[in-house]
């Protein structure tokens, strides 16, 4: 069964307070930054920092993701190493505009790994794609490496770069959006959507995150714990959704049992997309505390 | 290993040290400390233990601690230590392995 990756929660790679406190929000994923967080003198001391977190802090089932600079400033290579050698399960590539960026960055990762005596392919890799370049490379992008587990749309530089801002409706993003979601699901890679940085505005950060479950996006980047539950929330299944997709791998199971290859339910063909759609939709509920092990829903 | 100049690593926010290495005979430790009475022997244990992994024998360690974790400790004294030796960029991973 696929990770789910609901929320990806920043937190700056030189905050010992708020690394220490990562662990405890509940968020799917944890995305340490040393990269646009993190000035330009304390770059050595983020590293470091984050390289001894993610050696002593339990931060329980969350993925753990560490932003690095990239390869084109002094510190790119350094933070790599550090980072594969602490074990990280995700490197994050910062302004990804081609392909040959994740290539470049996936061969001093495998030369960490040698250098370490790791085992080639454990570390694994996401891009974030931030200009107008990155958003149109996409499909390419996320096929550049099997190491990656997704991409990941960055907003910010990306609407200066295209002559606009954040609006409420999300307008501007439409496209980036689309070519990201595209791009990944072609690559069978993951979907993160960027961060709202309006932490107040709760009714705004609800109404974007409503867009990207409606379009697919497997989540969101949040920079405060504040929003986790907010996404989790839009992100759960409904009673009727849960009882539906029970009743589709009860179906499933049944027919299994018979030897059937042809499954129906309530008179509608069930086949492999209803099937996975029932799997994810249960796995929601389970990760939103909704349902039991065996899937029985909780009393309310 | 010698310490080249005076080096600062870290803060005075909550959860975090702040060192201050400097050139010394032998080794000085001056901790200020709010949980001194329960944890100071052991954050001196920390520092001295990773100034003997660098083989640093002469050292004046200032250390403001704010409550940081024994990761935290260690992590700023790493980049005081390589700031002071001008090796930032490059890790002795001997040492970090």
């Amino acid at each position: 069964m696929e990770r789910l990756r609901r929320t990806m929660m920043f937190v700056p790679g030189n905050n010992p307070a708020m690394i220490k406190d990562a662990g405890i929000y509940g968020a799917d994923s944890i995305m340490f930054d040393l990269e646009d967080s993190v000035s330009l003198t304390e770059k050595d001391t983020a590293r470091m920092m984050v390289f001894e977190a993610l050696q002593n802090v339990d931060y329980g089932n969350s993925e753990l993701v560490v932003r690095i600079n990239g390869l084109d400033t002094e510190m790119g290579r350094a933070d790599i190493f550090a980072m594969v050698k602490a074990g990280v399960q995700v490197i994050r590539l910062p302004k990804t505009e081609t392909p040959d960026d994740v290539v470049e960055t996936e061969k001093v990762i495998a030369e960490a790994e040698k250098f370490f005596g790791i085992e080639n392919g454990r570390t694994h890799m996401m891009a974030a794609i931030e200009s107008a370049g990155g958003v149109l490379n996409a499909p390419a992008i996320a096929k550049a490496s099997d190491r990656l587990i997704g991409i990941a749309l960055g907003a910010e530089d990306y609407v200066t770069m295209m002559k606009t801002r954040r609006y409420p409706d999300g307008a501007e993003l439409s496209f980036a959006r689309n070519m990201i979601l595209h791009g990944a699901r072609a690559a069978g890679i993951a979907a993160f959507d960027t961060v709202y940085s309006d932490v107040d505005n709760t009714e705004g950060f609800n109404h974007e995150v409503e867009i990207i479950h409606e379009l697919g996006f497997d989540g969101k980047s949040v920079i405060n714990p504040r929003q986790i539950p907010l996404v989790n929330a839009i992100y759960a299944p409904t009673d009727k959704e849960i009882r539906n997709a029970k009743d589709v791998l009860h179906a499933i199971e049944e027919a299994h049992k018979k030897g059937s290859g042809v499954i129906s339910l309530r008179g509608k063909m069930v086949d492999k997309p209803v099937v996975a759609r029932a799997e994810r939709t249960m796995a929601l509920a389970k990760a939103s505390h909704l349902v039991d092990e065996e899937g029985n829903i909780y009393a309310k | 290993m010698e310490i080249k100049h005076t080096a600062l690593a870290g803060t005075l926010e909550s959860s975090d040290i702040q060192f201050t290495l400097s050139k010394g005979t032998g080794v000085e430790i001056n901790l200020d400390s709010q949980v001194e009475k329960q944890f100071g022997n052991q954050i001196r244990k920390v520092i001295t233990d990773l100034l003997a992994d660098y083989g640093i024998e002469n050292v004046n360690v200032r250390a403001v601690d704010k409550g940081a974790l024994d990761c935290t400790i260690k992590a700023r004294l790493i980049a005081a230590i390589q700031r002071a030796t001008d090796t930032q960029n490059q890790p002795n991973w001997e040492v970090l392995g």
